[in-house]
């Protein structure tokens, strides 16, 4: 094997970044951590699922290591190459992003077949028939039909403007994806076929796919390992069969809890988890989860949790062993 | 004794171009959840606004029978219906930030409701409104009374959303997807709440999501709704260990359940997209999607009963 085989598709070592928020007229500036010393390795084909709730900064990470923002500390690297020393055509082709909502990720005015053909035309080295060509293959390649090329994104329904987004994140052929929330503006049925074309994507391309989800179930139906964040910080990773059957974290727990599944008769589940909102301009000291934690002790709330290592990840508490 | 809330082939239509409720027929008993399931566009909002008679301009309902309590809601001027609504009917809308008031504190718009329906003083209405915080689980109530909704988070605020809709005691809640904007361990929260508020106050709850875990958790009894049908209706046991008609199978299918599905094997999902229906529509509202439809599916749909209250709208044998 060479050395370029192994090398992860995504690496991050140490990552944070801080915002500064307005206090208003007279108010102080709030500093807001939304990613706080994150690190991890994808490997090239895999897919790491990051779950936690809204606020404790997936979304930040996403825009990170797609070069949208650039870190306050730490590296971000992609294929062993950092992304601040890459240019944006460089970046673009070999990572891209799907985001969340369909309905305001693409140009209304704009017809289809040109916003697929964007990304092609910024980089400026192919020819009209190429760019037509790629655009046919790419627009096939995720079931819509080519006549749809010369609708808008007004014509088109919310499962069939995810396939555009993924037809444009797909044509400059990028080794990466970042999928933030791809199918939560969708319907369920809408949905599982997304999640099926991205999952066929992936095998026909070896694609590496980091996918930001707040759906647990559907996490793990794709990913291959799984990161818990809470307030900036990875609480938990671990592989996904791992994350879901043994899971150390409370906050891993609660979250696994909250899925409601489609089970007559279990009732709805107690989370225990107190109705503290985190807020990441007041990180609590300790260990930030403490104040929802069911079994939080007083040294939680002094002591910072050290990360204790599992195979393929880890855990950031003080009470599990 | 009549059920709390029957509704008898409901009819929306807006503006005569479509049909957004087709022949819609559902009950709510005293004490009784009972969800209304579907994807979006499938009428289970309109259904919910045209109980309440608040649909928005252009729309026009008419039932066979639409009675709440016996009382006919369809004789019902606007007066009446204002002095129903917030009072015995209350409604909790889906996104908490846009049906507060932000210029106001939660404790004046909390005590609005109450001092329009019933005689009482701003100290009782008060009164009465910090016992709702604290009973819908917010801490430190006389402190929330004096806030604006955006000092609340969205999880509280759709808590406050609750309370005031409790505040007139009403005998029937309408909630239309009262979890879908917050996080997970925040539904799950909202939603234990909601359950044990049912069962303590024997509250009848019309319930409507797009979620078949939630209807699976908290529904006594499940109604599926498509392109403006009721397509299946049942117990909710027995409509997740026998479903009938094949929208409700192919919806149980696309759900992903955690240790159930492989890792490799794609989710069941329904090809297609639901349908826009004009008025005049003839047979099946599924069939262009649906796996087993045949010529007959153009025409009229058999109504059948496959068990005592579980009632489906498909020609497919029990």
């Amino acid at each position: 094997m060479t050395a370029t085989t192994t090398l992860p598709a995504i690496e991050l070592k140490s990552v944070g970044k801080t915002f500064r928020v307005s206090g208003g007229l007279l108010g102080k500036d709030r500093r807001v951590v939304a990613v706080d010393g994150v690190s991890f390795a994808v490997p090239p084909g895999g897919v790491l699922g990051v779950v936690g709730e809204s606020g404790c900064g997936k979304s930040t990470l996403a825009r990170l290591i797609l070069g949208l923002l650039t870190p306050d500390s730490g590296d971000i690297a992609v294929e062993g190459q950092r992304i601040v020393d890459m240019d944006r055509k460089a970046r673009a082709r070999l990572i891209q992003p799907v985001f969340q909502d369909p309905f305001s990720s693409l140009n209304p005015l704009t017809r289809i077949r040109d916003i697929v053909a964007m990304p092609l035309q910024a980089q400026g080295s192919f020819s009209r028939a190429e760019i037509a060509k790629r655009v046919d293959e790419m627009l096939e390649r995720v079931g819509l039909p080519g006549e749809m090329g010369n609708r808008l994104p007004a014509e088109l329904s919310g499962g069939q403007r995810q396939r555009v987004a993924i037809a444009r994140a797909l044509v400059l052929r990028p080794r990466i994806v970042v999928c933030d929330e791809p199918t939560s503006a969708l319907d369920v049925s809408v949905q599982a076929q997304i999640l099926n074309l991205l999952a066929e994507l992936r095998r026909d391309l070896g694609l590496t796919y980091l996918f930001i989800s707040h759906n647990l179930a559907v996490v793990e139906h794709v990913a291959s390992e799984v990161a818990v964040m809470y307030l900036g910080r990875i609480v938990e990773k671990k592989p996904t069969q791992a994350l879901f059957h043994q899971p150390e974290h409370p906050y891993t727990k609660a979250l696994l809890a909250s899925v409601l599944t489609p089970e007559p008769g279990l009732g709805v589940p107690d989370v225990g988890l107190g109705d503290v909102m985190p807020d990441p301009a007041n990180i609590p000291p300790g260990c930030r989860f403490h104040p929802r934690c069911p079994i939080a002790e007083p040294r939680c709330s002094t002591e910072t949790p050290p990360l204790r290592p599992r195979p393929g990840g880890g855990v950031e508490c003080l009470l599990v062993p | 004794m009549s059920a709390l809330l029957d509704v008898e082939r409901l009819e929306v239509g807006f503006g005569g171009r479509t049909s957004a409720v087709r022949g819609a027929s559902l009950t709510v008993e005293r004490g009784e959840t009972h969800c209304l399931v579907g994807e979006s566009g499938c009428g289970k909002s309109v259904t919910a606004l045209a109980i309440m008679n608040l649909l928005a301009r252009g729309g026009h309902r008419t039932a066979q029978r639409l009675t709440f309590q016996g009382d006919d809601l369809l004789k019902l001027d606007d007066r009446g219906m204002a002095r129903l609504r917030g009072n015995a009917m209350a409604m909790i809308f889906q996104e908490p930030m846009t049906s507060l008031n932000p210029a106001y504190t939660i404790g004046s718009q909390m005590t609005e409701v109450m001092r329009r329906h019933k005689k009482v003083s701003q100290r009782v209405a008060i009164d009465r409104a910090a016992d709702l915080l604290g009973q819908v689980g917010i801490t430190a109530p006389g402190l929330r009374l004096g806030q604006f909704p955006h000092q609340l988070s969205g999880g509280l605020r759709q808590r406050v959303m609750i309370a005031m809709a409790l505040m007139c005691e009403p005998q029937l809640l309408i909630a239309d997807e009262p979890t879908t904007a917050l996080d997970v361990t925040v539904q799950a929260q909202i939603l234990r709440l909601l359950a044990q508020l049912q069962r303590d106050l024997g509250l009848g709850l019309l319930l409507i999501t797009h979620d078949l875990g939630i209807v699976a958790r908290i529904a006594h009894r499940v109604s599926v709704m498509y392109a403006g049908e009721v397509v299946e209706s049942a117990a909710t046991a027995q409509l997740f260990a026998d479903p009938k008609h094949p929208y409700t199978q192919g919806l149980l299918r696309c759900v992903p359940v955690p240790g159930k599905q492989r890792q490799d094997e794609p989710l069941g999902s329904i090809p297609g997209t639901v349908p826009r229906i004009g008025p005049g529509f003839e047979g099946c509202g599924f069939r262009d999607r649906c796996t087993f439809a045949d010529a007959t599916c153009a025409h009229a749909v058999p109504h059948q009963t496959a068990a005592p209250g579980h009632d489906y709208l498909c020609r497919l044998a029990p």
